[in-house]
């Protein structure tokens, strides 16, 4: 390569390595703040804080969605089947895709009583889509895995729906 | 031709612009052909999802969008690395004439993952991670704009552009991974190169027939916007010249 190249070459490879370090540096510093949400292991463990508007995520936890019969009270329970969980309070319209076993996202506040107090409710969907018809097939196999970001790769359990949420966290614990 | 005959002759105007009349042509039929035969077939025949019923359709649109998106940026980036260090001039037409096309694909996968958002998640908004790195992204383009305009000196101009195209590069792998390494409201990725995707064949078939003609638009548009570029650069040359008086009169 000729002479002028090679060190015009040399420039471009030094300053896209500095500005890559940089931001790398920058997103490292920055890593807790780029999280949108804390997860239930985080709100359950206290490092959360209390009293300060939030977002925090969750599986909604099967059988846990109790509705106020006069009113838009909901209060349910997010978890990430790893043995965390928090319960959640909400009053007004859950979005369409609000379900048992879906990723949700709270915006609000927690409450000292470890209760989050929540003024929106966003559903997390994932990038498993699916034709309607193909449902019973993966209920059948319970192959199909909800968002997963909740659970540690590698630990899938074949029958979690069928358990009591207690022997449920008892069954992740020992790694199915 | 060897490859790097091939690759000298890219880098001449001249040669482009008299071979790449039938690429042009060639690349807006695919593109047609392939995206009314994958939004026709995705929009109106592809099984709708479990959850998300028809709504999930959206995605025949935003995901084409959001990976021209940012392919538009690597090749961007590359021709700025090109013209830094090789100063090709085919590599200053390219950065001058690529950045609306992409600008735009971004606006598209904002605009279409809002609409998207609001009936699945909840909300039209929301400051993750996927979704402010696409915000910078379009940032990126209009700054090469406005940069490439701030400069009357055309050289110095598309030195400083292609400084920032390169540089800007960095942005992309924090879209790609903004969803692994933080938390997101924003789902993971739809195709991968290392796995199959997460949906059956009648989904992602539509998807990808979708994907190669946003491609073939890109391309296409690409070589027209570059042949315009080039008689223009060069109308005073004497094949230019010849061109005019010949083929090219009005």
């Amino acid at each position: 390569m000729h002479p002028k190249r090679r060190s015009r070459l040399m420039t471009v490879v030094f300053v896209l390595t500095g500005a890559a370090a940089a931001v790398a540096l920058m997103l490292r510093a920055a890593n807790e703040n780029l999280n949108l949400f804390y997860p239930p292991d985080q709100v359950a463990g206290g490092e959360a804080p209390v009293g300060v508007g939030i977002r925090a995520g969750g599986m909604v936890l099967e059988g846990s969605v109790v509705r106020a019969a006069d009113s838009l009270d909901v209060a349910f329970v997010l978890t990430d089947y790893q043995g965390a969980d928090f319960r959640v309070a909400y009053s007004g319209i859950l979005p369409d895709l609000f379900r048992e076993g879906q990723g949700i996202l709270v915006r609000g506040q927690l409450g000292a009583d470890g209760v989050f107090q929540a003024e929106e409710v966003l559903a997390k969907h994932d990038e498993n889509y699916m034709p309607p018809e193909l449902m019973p097939l993966a209920e059948a196999n319970e192959a199909m895995p909800q968002t997963d970001e909740w659970v540690v790769p590698g630990r899938k359990c074949d029958s979690l729906d069928d358990l009591a949420p207690r022997s449920r966290k008892a069954a992740v614990a020992d790694d199915c | 031709m060897t490859f790097r005959q091939f690759w000298h002759r890219l880098g001449s105007p001249k040669w482009f612009y008299q071979m790449s009349g039938p690429w042009q042509s060639a690349f807006a039929i695919l593109a047609v052909l392939l995206l009314v035969t994958g939004m026709a077939w995705g929009l109106a025949f592809a099984p709708p999802d479990y959850q998300q019923g028809n709504s999930f359709r959206i995605i025949y649109v935003h995901v084409p969008a959001a990976i021209l998106a940012q392919s538009v940026y690597v090749a961007l980036g590359a021709a700025g690395v090109l013209l830094l260090v090789w100063r090709m001039k085919m590599a200053q037409l390219v950065l001058e004439n690529l950045v609306g096309f992409g600008a735009w694909m971004t606006a598209l996968a904002l605009f279409s993952g809002a609409v998207w958002g609001k009936p699945t998640w909840g909300t039209w908004w929301v400051f993750d991670g996927r979704t402010t790195s696409t915000l910078v992204l379009l940032f990126l383009y209009f700054g090469l704009y406005a940069l490439r305009r701030a400069i009357p000196a055309r050289e110095a101009a598309g030195r400083a552009c292609a400084l920032l195209a390169v540089v800007g590069v960095i942005n992309i792998p924090v879209i790609k991974y903004s969803v692994e390494w933080w938390t997101t409201l924003h789902q993971g990725a739809t195709f991968k190169l290392t796995e199959a995707p997460a949906m059956p064949a009648s989904m992602w078939a539509p998807l990808l027939v979708n994907v190669v003609g946003a491609y073939c638009l890109f391309a296409a548009n690409l070589v027209a916007k570059l042949r315009t570029a080039i008689l223009r650069q060069e109308r005073g040359a004497a094949w230019v010249r010849e061109w005019a008086a010949g083929e090219g009169r009005p």
